[in-house]
């Protein structure tokens, strides 16, 4: 185990996937001779050169259209997007043509794509650079979406990932790159699918991924305190979506609530809740609740954006109405 | 620094009326028809321009913005671009066009206000005709292609009245060339002879990214292509870039369709006041970019060829400090926006759902604020 920022982590794992295999290559916007804008890939142009490691036009339709072309090829590109908000401007080639193309081309050709990108707000970078899209690539059947919240799964489902032979988008979060947690030396291969229970709990069930983990931990570290005891749930992948350990939990602590930094309309939170209530409806105290953005564009005003986006004060607010609702106690708890 | 790449020299085509050191030179296809007062006007815009930059610069290290795009290098292309328009005109600009907001009389504290955080768009772009600024790079060259579009179904082109007939000048960079919707307005302005102007200021550098990275081509002969002409003008000379400007207006009002013109050009700072161009970039660069700065000309043209003394400059200097006065003591007196206003402009008519996730935010918001007092 060596500790490690979630960056070194990914940074580490292209270089030792460039590493073992030949056809991974590296493409993106000044990820080259700039070494990325969040600097994953420092380094990887010196050591494996421009045909593997290539900076690209500033044109995201087309550097994602190219790479699905080299994908199509037996390459296996590994696109860095510079934030998830400009995949928008390649969403044709990924949603029409990379999740389509196995499929539409009768099994013939794989896309063995992988998009890694980074998303979320908390930056002061306004409303078009703030973003939580992944929904809408996770929408899409033929996509794969995963969403690591440590260190050590950015390891492993990045390994997933770039080995996988389907289009892969792999999402990260600037608030999680300077994060740090133990990374195993060996090699992870990570399953693409499976969500994760983080930290053990009885009262209630808190469902996040990526930034969001870091939120459920720390507030459920604090009501541990008040005596309330909270299971948290990594879902770590949304598309496949390992619904079974989602509920498995549920029909454990019998409260839920859905914690993400997207908009709450038609998000993560929706499908966790209808989850719930197809596959642990009976054991349910109460309905499930979501925490979730303010459903405006983000504002660019620091006090306002940490307004808007959903912060541990909110989680606990609701959790508390929560608890209320199904007159917990801490007899209960301590049962 | 393992790759690094040399700037494109300027192509020996490149239209120039006033050299780096001062001398005015003649071009037979853009006579300039401006007295020395104007000129001396010019100058005045290109110093104030650069002083609200510096100002900005300044309030940011001090945390009273978020972010800077700096202008610094490229006044010239931009006053001269900006003074070529009518008022009528319709200009799109990126995220750096400071110098075409003040020639569209934007005022500078309102512009602050947009990278401070206190305003959401600030400026009406009808009240003057200077569209706000967008930050996905590209999309406003498509944006003004259908404006023009309008213009056209206007029937505001062409009728030979300098009062009705109007152009639509569209900004984007060296790097924003490179993108699908740049090359798509493109497209469409030449297929509907539209009365545009695409305006790429090649200032060398997308980011970290130099501009070989973008074209094998020197930017301005990729009108060629698309079928209509395209130039390259000196940026960092505000004469040369207000004749060919003025000109491409004229002649897309004129029904003459669109034009594309490179001004060449040099970002002298950083990409905003979040980047630091020593990993990407030579400083020996700037050194050369210094001598063709656009501002020494002017001054150097008006002093040695039209007789401006001491006095002239030093009001100038004056008017600069009681800007640079008003733009530090007014940004930070700028009011804070409040929680709801979050919600106001979300929609032209805010929906039931939306009203009560407003009236929740702000009790919640107000609960918090009470927790804390
Ligand atoms: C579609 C899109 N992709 C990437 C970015 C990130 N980005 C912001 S500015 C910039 C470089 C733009 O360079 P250029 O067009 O030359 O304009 P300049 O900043 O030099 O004025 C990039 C890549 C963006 N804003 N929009």
């Amino acid at each position: 185990m060596t500790v490690m920022t979630y960056r070194q982590a990914l940074h580490d794992t292209l270089r030792a996937e460039l590493q073992r295999d030949e056809s991974v290559i590296l493409l993106g916007e000044e990820i080259g001779v700039f070494e990325g804008s969040y600097k994953i890939t420092a380094g990887l142009l010196t050591e494996f050169g421009p045909a593997r490691v290539r900076d690209t036009p500033i044109a995201e339709e087309g550097f994602v259209g190219a790479a699905i072309g080299a994908a199509m090829l037996g390459m296996r590109p590994v696109v860095e997007i510079m934030t998830i908000n400009f995949s928008l401007l390649a969403i044709d080639q990924l949603v029409n043509h990379a999740a389509k193309m196995h499929a539409m081309f009768g099994g013939q050709v794989s896309v063995p794509l992988v998009i890694r990108t980074p998303g979320g707000g908390g930056q002061q970078l306004a409303a078009t650079h703030s973003q939580n899209l992944e929904v809408w690539y996770a929408h899409v059947p033929g996509m794969k979406v995963v969403a690591p919240a440590t260190p050590a799964d950015a390891k492993a489902l990045l390994t997933a990932a770039i080995r996988d032979d389907d289009p892969v988008l792999f999402l990260e979060n600037l608030a999680l790159y300077n994060t740090k947690g133990e990374v195993p030396d060996t090699e992870q291969l990570g399953r693409i699918g499976s969500a994760a229970v983080v930290r053990p709990g009885r009262d209630l069930t808190v469902v996040s991924y990526s930034r969001g983990v870091v939120i459920a931990l720390e507030v459920a570290n604090q009501l541990e305190r008040d005596g309330v005891s909270i299971e948290v749930v990594d879902l770590r992948s949304l598309r496949p979506l390992d619904r079974e350990t989602v509920c498995a939990s549920v029909r454990k602590s019998s409260r839920a609530v859905v914690l993400e930094d997207d908009w709450l309309s038609f998000g993560v939170g929706a499908e966790i809740a209808a989850t719930v209530q197809e596959g642990a409806f009976d054991y349910l105290d109460a309905p499930v609740r979501r925490v979730a953005a303010a459903e405006i564009p983000l504002p660019y005003a620091k006090p306002l954006e940490r307004a808007a986006l959903p912060s541990a004060a909110d989680l606990i607010r609701v959790i508390g109405e929560l608890l209320d609702a199904t007159r917990f106690t801490h007899a209960e708890g301590g049962s | 620094m393992s790759e690094h790449v040399v700037a494109v020299q300027p192509e020996p085509d490149m239209i120039q009326l006033l050299t780096p050191e001062g001398q005015r030179v003649d071009h037979p296809d853009y006579p300039l028809g401006l007295s020395d007062e104007d000129i001396a006007g010019l100058y005045r815009d290109l110093v104030l321009v650069r002083r609200i930059d510096t100002e900005a610069i300044a309030l940011q290290r001090q945390g009273e913005l978020g972010l800077w795009a700096s202008l610094l290098g490229q006044e010239a292309a931009q006053i001269g671009a900006g003074r070529a328009l009518r008022p009528h005109d319709m200009a799109f600009p990126t995220y750096r066009e400071h110098g075409v907001a003040w020639c569209r009389g934007v005022d500078p504290l309102t512009l602050l206000g947009l990278f401070r955080g206190t305003n959401l768009g600030g400026w009406s772009p009808s009240e003057h005709n200077f569209n706000l600024y967008t930050i996905v790079i590209g999309a406003q060259t498509l944006h003004a292609t259908g404006y023009a579009m309008g213009v056209v179904r206007d029937g505001a082109v062409g009728t030979g009245d300098p009062d009705r007939d109007t152009a639509v000048l569209a900004f984007f960079g060296d790097g924003a060339s490179s993108q699908g919707d740049v090359n798509e307005a493109f497209v469409w302005a030449a297929a509907g002879n539209l009365p545009i102007v695409f305006l790429c200021q090649n200032n060398q550098w997308a980011i970290s990214e130099p501009v070989e990275r973008q074209s094998r081509v020197p930017l301005y002969q990729r009108s060629a292509g698309f079928g209509f002409p395209g130039m390259r003008v000196d940026g960092n000379d505000v004469l040369a870039s207000y004749a060919v400007t003025r000109r491409a207006l004229d002649d897309a009002r004129n029904a003459q369709g669109p034009t594309l013109i490179e001004a060449f050009t040099y970002r002298m700072n950083p990409h905003t006041t979040n980047d630091d161009p020593r990993r990407y970039r030579l400083g020996s660069e700037l050194e050369t970019w210094k001598l063709r700065d656009p501002i020494e000309r002017v001054r150097a043209y008006l002093s040695r060829e039209a007789g401006y003394g001491s006095d002239y400059f030093a009001a100038i200097e004056d008017e600069s400090k009681k800007l640079a006065e008003h733009v530090r003591a007014g940004c930070r007196a700028l009011p804070d926006p409040t929680p709801q206003s979050l919600f106001d402009s979300v929609y032209v008519t805010m929906p039931a759902e939306l009203r009560a996730q407003r009236d929740e935010f702000v009790e919640f918001v107000g609960s918090l604020e009470e927790a804390s007092a």
